[in-house]
């Protein structure tokens, strides 16, 4: 078992760092000369070439990377070329403020997306599966600006029963801040309820096709038991793991519902940063999502090892 | 001589076999309601990009500054925009700029990553791991925050939005085609071919890659409804074309500060032509998927 983990976290840390180069490249390397970038293209040369000095990006890649990835390392993600100031405070906050928004998505969306797979799936091919399915479907498809956008205009303008802007008053109270935060969870929600409930409906009807659910029901264990016994216990395993890769599909809609709600979360930071071509923001931005993205990956790996003795076992041997 | 002869009947008799096969195909397709309803949505929005222009009353760049932010209207059927611009006409209009960007943008991702899935599935071994970690590397961020990334390196345009789709769908793609080559690679006909003395390049591409095309189409049509989803995400963050060109995520972004004052028309329409398109796309590429399935 610890050997499967270090191999797992191992793994991990190659990818994020083939994940760091390119990010690097893509970002620092790609668009070209950054303080020409910053001051314009009618910026005289020597000023060009002044800040390329301030910035140390005259150096030779190599030691920019260096130097870059080594810094990180330690902590340091570099100083923000638009706010002038380090971008480590600036990336934790908004990572913070996004972490707030998503866990309020998942802690609605997680037992209404199992409920509603494992509630599909007890009239499976009925009318109300059918319903559940198709409307689980559909809101998953669609993009979240669409989502968002028609969420707005019903509950924000039409009924004008929601705040449309997620950003609160200073100072907040915690119940204050979750009211502003329904209507970009809710988006969030419609999106991840589909995979959810796709997922809990087939791990239920797999496990009502069992031999083991029709040995409880025909020993004459009540229905009740054998779906909380039987049933949901083995239904449940990928449903786990499919919420885990939900996380970097989170984030990426984050980026949308922060920037249509108005939310000062890593999402819209990161669209900021690189609108302003404000490339040490943007590389640390990105990166610090890539390592949330590995780290829930593994956590979900690690749980599913641990929940399914078939493959604990075998990872023993 | 008989050698010869054997084979080109051998090869007309694959022949009229495949033709078979498409026409079974195309049978079940136009028995799914699945699949009928999605193409009546496509084909409308194919007859609005291919003749968009000539069909709306008024055109979608003129601006009439005396009839701006009007609610909609027998004049004007989604009302009027910050600068007066029709709205119907814009998202009528707006269907064009999608419509081409989406497919191009796909077909590129599906050649590039067949390509990467043949060499991968049929080399193996360092090839295949190594070209595996790179993918892996790169599935590890949020497709947008690609796409951002992609944009800054190569600046805002549908030429970029093209280029940084085709290499996110890549290898996605890429993962398809290699599994289906592992089992493709096992079969005598590829033995046969190599022991014809032919070379890894026409195995890969003229004896593996027509029975391998099925899963890729699957792929094709289910990237697709990817594809609009991601313009439209990046047209809206200001990565993909510039103002004043009619597109349905670009309108949304620069209508968008004006929602609040109760303009809502002004994203509301844009917002419900991408959700038809997207619903429509993923519908064809359901029945396509379910048609497929042996």
């Amino acid at each position: 078992m610890a050997i499967f983990i270090l191999k797992r976290v191992g793994l991990a840390l190659v990818t994020l760092w083939i994940l760091s180069v390119i990010v690097f490249f893509l970002g620092q390397i790609l668009p070209g000369d950054p303080a020409r970038a910053i001051l314009g293209p009618l910026a005289a040369p020597n000023a060009v070439h002044a800040l390329d000095q301030q910035l140390g990006t005259n150096r030779p890649v190599l030691t920019q990377y260096w130097s870059w990835i080594s810094h990180f390392v330690h902590g340091d993600l570099g100083t923000s070329y638009t706010y002038d100031s380090a971008v480590g405070p600036l990336v934790w906050k908004a990572l913070g403020h996004s972490l707030e928004l998503a866990i309020v998505a998942f802690v609605v969306v997680v037992p209404l997306g199992i409920l509603g797979g494992v509630w599909a799936a007890l009239a499976a091919g009925k009318r109300r599966d059918r319903v559940i399915s198709i409307l689980g479907l559909s809101t998953t498809v669609l993009p979240e600006l669409v989502t968002g956008i028609v969420l707005i205009v019903v509950f924000g303008i039409a009924l004008n029963v929601l705040p449309f802007s997620a950003t609160w008053p200073p100072g907040a109270s915690l119940p204050t801040q979750l009211y502003h935060l329904i209507l970009p969870a809710a988006v969030l929600v419609l999106i991840l309820f589909g995979y959810i409930e796709q997922m809990a409906r087939a791990g239920t009807i797999e496990a009502l096709n069992s031999d083991y659910a029709r040995t409880a029901i025909l020993k004459g264990l009540p229905r009740r038991t054998v779906i909380r016994r039987h049933i949901l216990r083995n239904s449940l395993l990928p449903t786990i793991t499919v919420i885990a890769t939900q996380v970097g599909y989170l984030i990426g809609g984050l980026v949308v519902v922060e920037t249509l709600f108005h939310y000062q979360g890593i999402g819209s930071l990161i669209v900021n940063a690189a609108t302003a071509k404000d490339f040490p923001m943007l590389e640390g931005g990105v990166l610090v999502i890539g390592i949330v993205y590995m780290v829930a990956t593994l956590v979900a790996d690690i749980v599913y090892t641990l929940l399914n003795p078939r493959i604990r076992f075998q990872a023993a041997e | 001589m008989s050698v010869d002869a054997v084979s080109v009947e051998s090869r007309a008799a694959i022949r009229s076999g495949r033709q078979q096969d498409r026409n079974e195909l195309l049978r079940e397709l136009l028995h799914s309601k699945t699949f009928l309803i999605g193409a009546g949505i496509l084909l409308f929005w194919i007859v609005a990009a291919a003749l968009g222009p000539t069909l709306v009353p008024q055109s979608p760049y003129a601006q009439n500054l005396n009839a701006i932010n009007r609610a909609p209207s027998g004049a004007h059927w989604f009302g009027t925009d910050q600068l007066g611009r029709d709205m119907f006409a814009r998202v009528i209009v707006g269907a064009r700029d999608v419509l081409i960007v989406a497919p191009l943008a796909t077909l590129v991702g599906t050649v590039i990553g067949t390509g990467l899935g043949l060499t991968m599935g049929y080399f193996g071994g360092f090839t295949d791991t190594f070209i595996s970690r790179f993918v892996e590397a790169f599935l590890a961020l949020p497709v947008v925050i690609i796409a951002i990334l992609g944009s800054v390196a190569l600046g805002p345009g549908n030429g970029t939005v093209i280029a940084v789709i085709g290499v996110i769908f890549a290898p996605l793609i890429a993962r398809t085609v290699r599994s289906a080559v592992l089992l493709e690679r096992q079969l005598d006909y590829v033995a046969a071919a190599r022991l014809r003395g032919e070379g890894p390049l026409y195995i890969m591409f003229v004896e593996i890659l027509p029975n391998v095309l099925p899963p890729i189409v699957v792929e094709f049509t289910v990237r697709l409804g990817y594809a609009v989803f991601t313009i439209v995400t990046l047209t809206f963050l200001g990565f993909g074309i510039q103002p004043p060109s009619a597109n349905w995520g670009l309108d949304i972004s620069t209508n968008f500060g004006v929602v609040p004052a109760g303009y809502w028309w002004e994203v509301f329409f844009d917002a419900l032509a991408i959700a038809t398109l997207v619903v429509g796309v993923n519908m064809v590429a359901n029945a396509v998927e379910q048609a497929f399935e042996p």
